[in-house]
């Protein structure tokens, strides 16, 4: 299912766009570039040109991820500090950003840094991810093993308010307009109102309701 | 002056209740060395200002779990769950700050800017009880200096003046902190003569530095 989610969000990328994926789920998207097409994925720890996992016997111990994992860097990357790194973020040098989320609302708002007294991993660079990037992807399951993570107001902490444009899930793809949450394409193996059912938020169904490949 | 000093003298005038900033992204970077001489020493009720707070036995995370720290100013705790739990005993003092804010405070500390106006955390817990500004009809917060008695570095390759060349990705803060603190002390991971460092190689200013530890080159 997590494949799925993240084939579908690579086809969002585009030609030479600068692209900062989220841990988890949102790295997979880096294994479905489309093919021939050039993206700089960018690691907020400080560099452009962010490669593959290296095999053991590869590993530089210098050269580590957002998540602190082994990486490598590709031809033509650069290194640089976290003022630069976030310069980049915050000044709108970031195409499409592609997060996790806790919870997405109708009005675009975001939470997916704390549940308060219980889980508090703290914010990263998620916030100036989400105020800096031109796009804001939330690619997630639809659902917390069936409680309900799109809803009609975020009550978790907001890590960034009004800021997402595109929700991609295993059931479909909502974009956040300025009247709603509009489901714009629906995996087949779901009915619409499967989908309402699984999204507190009310859906606003496309008229051109494309299928989910 | 002669930089290179022993750990031990390095960290001297390092005692309990200090404020320590620390180069660092998930340990990428951290100076490990002065880290175990600072749980060895067993200074306590530091304030400290890294990244995140590392693993519970790599990077400043090993300070969190000898309990030698009363605050935190962080951008992420959530690989070291001693952190979180001290947190929520009330042990331990998180402050919570957005990843580019907190490098952006560090370098006006050090680079003698009154502050940083930024939209990141707008709406959010982050911007409670913080003034915003209005700037030609954008709202930004406004977000203070931080500047620590001590910053505690590392570098890749380090030559006798303290200038720094750093490798791969772990640069990290460490540029921006070696401005921001009173005393600021740079482990080497190799320590070379003055002029063997190719001065268009160099990111960190030697000026900066106080203390060079580590290197092949140091007893």
């Amino acid at each position: 299912m997590q494949d799925f989610i993240a084939r579908r969000v690579a086809k969002e990328l585009t030609e030479n766009a600068v692209v900062n994926l989220g841990i988890g789920l949102p790295t997979r998207v880096a294994n479905f570039v489309p093919n021939g097409m050039s993206v700089h994925f960018q690691s907020e720890n400080g560099f452009v040109g962010l490669g593959p996992t290296p095999d053991d016997a590869d590993i530089d111990p210098n050269i580590t991820n957002a998540g602190g994992q082994p990486v490598t860097i590709l031809p033509g990357g650069v290194f640089f500090d976290s003022a630069t790194s976030f310069g980049i973020i915050r000044g709108g040098h970031v195409d499409i950003t592609v997060l996790g989320a806790l919870q997405v609302d109708e009005a675009g708002n975001i939470a997916n840094y704390m549940i308060p007294g219980k889980l508090v991993p703290g914010m990263g660079g998620a916030m100036d991810l989400l105020s800096g990037a031109k796009k804001v992807i939330v690619a997630m399951e639809h659902t917390n093993k069936g409680n309900q993570k799109i809803l009609k107001q975020c009550n978790l902490p907001l890590t960034a308010a009004n800021a997402v444009d595109l929700i991609i899930t295993e059931m479909g793809v909502i974009k956040v307009t300025p009247q709603g949450l509009q489901l714009i394409e629906i995996n087949p193996e779901y009915t619409t109102e499967q989908v309402q059912k699984a999204t507190e938020a009310t859906l606003i169904i496309d008229d051109n309701l494309e299928v989910m490949v | 002056m002669n930089k290179c000093v022993s750990i031990e003298k390095a960290i001297e005038c390092i005692n309990d209740g200090a404020s320590i900033m620390f180069g660092g992204f998930m340990a990428n970077g951290t100076a490990e060395n002065v880290v175990d001489a600072l749980v060895a020493k067993g200074v306590k009720g530091l304030t400290i200002i890294c990244n995140d707070s590392g693993y519970i036995d790599r990077g400043v995370g090993k300070l969190i779990a000898g309990k030698q720290c009363k605050r935190l100013i962080t951008s992420h705790i959530g690989l070291n769950r001693e952190t979180g739990r001290q947190m929520n005993e009330g042990e331990l003092i998180v402050e919570l700050v957005p990843q580019g804010t907190l490098v952006e405070q560090i370098r006006a500390g050090g680079y003698g800017l009154g502050g940083v106006l930024t939209k990141t955390g707008l709406g959010t817990l982050v911007a409670e009880g913080k003034q915003t500004v209005d700037v030609d009809g954008k709202t930004y917060l406004l977000e203070k200096p931080i500047r620590a008695d001590f910053a505690i570095l590392r570098g890749s390759v380090v030559d006798k003046a303290g200038n720094i060349a750093y490798k791969g990705s772990t640069n990290n803060f460490n540029n921006i902190m070696s401005s921001a603190a009173d005393t600021v002390i740079v482990e080497a991971e190799t320590l070379v003569e003055i002029g063997e460092l190719d001065p268009n190689h160099i990111t960190t200013p030697g000026i900066f530095i106080d203390y060079i530890v580590g290197g092949e080159n140091i007893g």
